[in-house]
């Protein structure tokens, strides 16, 4: 009786959260326009979806704009970790704060405070103003998911490998790097789905000519939105679903998924 | 109306700046002869003095400055009375706004109190929804815990403001579950459109973020906390209420974090699933922004938000001073 509950409880609360999932997925295969109606199966959305100019820019803004986000936030974060956490403890505890500042502030202050950034110095907002933003906002989850790992390391290792005759460059590469390696795969896929799935600061960032997909959603929400759209966001869900798989398959054994 | 901005001089100046910058870092590293580990730190560094502290410091400016450029309180006042700059024009012009039947415009306070309301509704609801969730995750017998969290996650992977609309769908008076309703003979509802329809698309999109640090903090716990609470004649009831709740505070604290946080400046959902009245304070200060093209005012309401939000982290801090329960994200 009770493991009936609780399975009937669990099952609810995922009902509750997959429902508007899958009615979004099955309108994607709706012959007719209408969001309540069935009017059969087709696959004319996912045909237009292909020859729809404005969804295929705002593909590709989202899609280079996560990547290059995710890339170079990784970068900035890992180096940035590795030397906040050498710092002494003074500097070391400021530059924790002002990490943490983005994260504890509402996206919609950080994506207002950027744009007056923008506005403040006269740059026209676009496509690199939106790419500057999303660094911005992705840095301290790579930081943060990195800092674990280096507390994790022995801290006499990289004084070791110096003291036998490595570079400081080599010790990095050959010490820390290695042994940070978890924390800067998840600190990357972090930053790409935060990057992937943002509205609101970008919202703020980029100008009406240059949208991502969530940008697009928004100025089509009020007019109603096309299946399209549906499709394409079915199609990413899938795409991330059958990625997960994978990577999950490969490091079953390693660590599990990380939100 | 234009806000100040900076000469158009500024921008040269500061990548000036950021060259010297580069320069004095290069010139430290051959003068040192080798890279020092903190100097890693220095891009990022930069990074955050243009991208986190500047952006800050001009909310506060904006704040405290009128349109050319003045320090003035009036920014504060129109957060207060929504009315306050008609109402001096008014004054200016001689004419006692009182008399006009002009009051204080009270928007602005409605609307926070509004936010603030709907924000602890959905908190305490993702709660009462969300640790019993956990709770069953955590069971040992239930086994399933590790996958769940993972079907958890997997819906914020839809974009989220496509999972909010995919709620009209469900909701409209022609949406799927007033079909259903009139296929077995009762009356359709209107689900759509007010404050109860914003507040599921909060919960709905939020409820995650109570469930993870909750289940994080539950399944790490020792079981033999709850066992020697047992086997020294506890019943289940008294067990939970003096062991395992107490333990599991930290998660709960988390929770409560990462739900009323974003519910205050919760942004869109309302103006999908709303009506006329249901805004919220996220649509003001981006309507104050946007529409109305007031920066200094927008630039006010943004830093009361910030305010109250450190004010209420700083409230939950000192109920979990550690941050235990901040595991997962």
């Amino acid at each position: 009786m009770k493991k009936f509950l609780q399975r009937f409880y669990i099952i609810l609360i995922l009902l509750f959260l997959y429902v508007p999932i899958l009615v979004l997925i099955v309108q994607s295969f709706n012959a007719g326009k209408s969001r309540a109606k069935w009017e059969g199966l087709s696959f004319v959305w996912y045909e237009e979806l292909f020859k729809s100019s404005a969804i295929m820019d705002a593909l590709k803004v989202t899609v280079t704009i996560a990547l290059l986000a995710a890339v170079i936030s990784t970068v900035l974060g890992t180096l940035a970790a590795i030397g906040i956490y050498a710092m002494k403890k003074r500097p070391q505890a400021l530059m924790m704060t002002l990490t943490n500042i983005p994260m504890t502030m509402p996206d919609i202050v950080t994506g207002i405070s950027l744009m007056l950034l923008y506005l403040f110095f006269r740059v026209d907002r676009g496509y690199w103003t939106m790419l500057l933003a999303h660094i911005t906002f992705d840095i301290p989850y790579v930081i943060l998911s990195v800092m674990p790992k280096l507390k994790q390391m022995n801290k006499f290792s990289y004084e070791a490998a110096l003291d036998l005759g490595c570079t400081p460059g080599q010790a990095l590469r050959k010490v820390i790097l290695p042994a940070v390696k978890p924390g800067v795969v998840t600190g990357a896929m972090l930053a790409f789905t935060l990057s992937l799935d943002d509205f609101t600061i970008s919202y703020f960032t980029t100008s009406p000519l240059v949208q991502n997909l969530s940008t697009l959603i928004y100025s089509q929400a009020r007019k109603g939105i096309k299946p399209t759209l549906n499709a394409l966001s079915a199609l990413m869900f899938i795409t991330l679903l059958v990625l997960l798989l994978i990577v999950n398959r490969r490091t079953a054994d390693n660590h599990p998924v990380k939100s | 109306m234009t806000s100040f901005q900076a000469p158009a001089w500024s921008v040269p100046v500061l990548i000036a700046a950021f060259v010297i910058f580069i320069g004095l870092v290069i010139f430290y590293v051959i003068k040192s002869r080798g890279i020092r580990r903190p100097l890693f730190a220095m891009p990022y560094t930069a990074w955050v003095a243009l991208f986190t502290v500047i952006p800050c410091l001009l909310i506060a400016y904006y704040a405290f400055t009128d349109a050319a450029g003045r320090f003035t309180l009036d920014n504060f006042k129109s957060f207060w009375d929504s009315d306050y700059e008609m109402n001096r024009e008014l004054i200016e012009m001689g004419m006692d706004p009182a008399e006009l039947g002009f009051g204080r415009g009270t928007v602005n306070v409605d609307t926070l109190v509004y936010s603030l309301w709907m924000a602890l509704l959905c908190t305490v609801i993702c709660l009462a929804l969300g640790y019993p969730a956990a709770y069953i995750m955590a069971d040992r017998e239930f086994r399933l815990g590790a996958t769940i969290v993972v079907l958890f996650i997997i819906p914020m992977w839809m974009n989220f403001l496509l999972r909010t609309i995919a709620w009209m769908s469900l909701l409209e008076d022609n949406g799927l579950i007033n079909n259903f309703l009139a296929s077995i003979g009762l009356p359709r509802l209107r689900l759509m459109y007010n404050s109860g329809a914003v507040l599921m698309g909060m919960i709905y999109n939020y409820l995650p973020f109570m469930v993870f640090p909750i289940y994080n903090v539950l399944n790490k716990m020792d079981l033999k906390y709850s066992e020697a609470a047992m086997d020294l004649g506890a019943s289940p009831i008294k067990t939970f209420l003096k062991v395992t709740l107490p333990l599991s505070l930290p998660g709960v604290v988390s929770g409560i974090t990462m739900v009323f946080m974003p519910s205050v400046t919760t942004f869109f959902i309302p103006r999908v699933l709303g009506g006329g009245n249901t805004e919220m304070f996220g649509d003001l200060i981006e309507r104050t922004f946007l529409t109305a093209n007031n920066w200094n005012v927008g630039s006010a309401l943004s830093l009361i938000m910030m305010v109250l939000i450190l004010l209420s982290l700083g409230l939950l801090r000192k109920v979990d001073p550690e941050g235990e329960g901040e595991g997962m994200l």
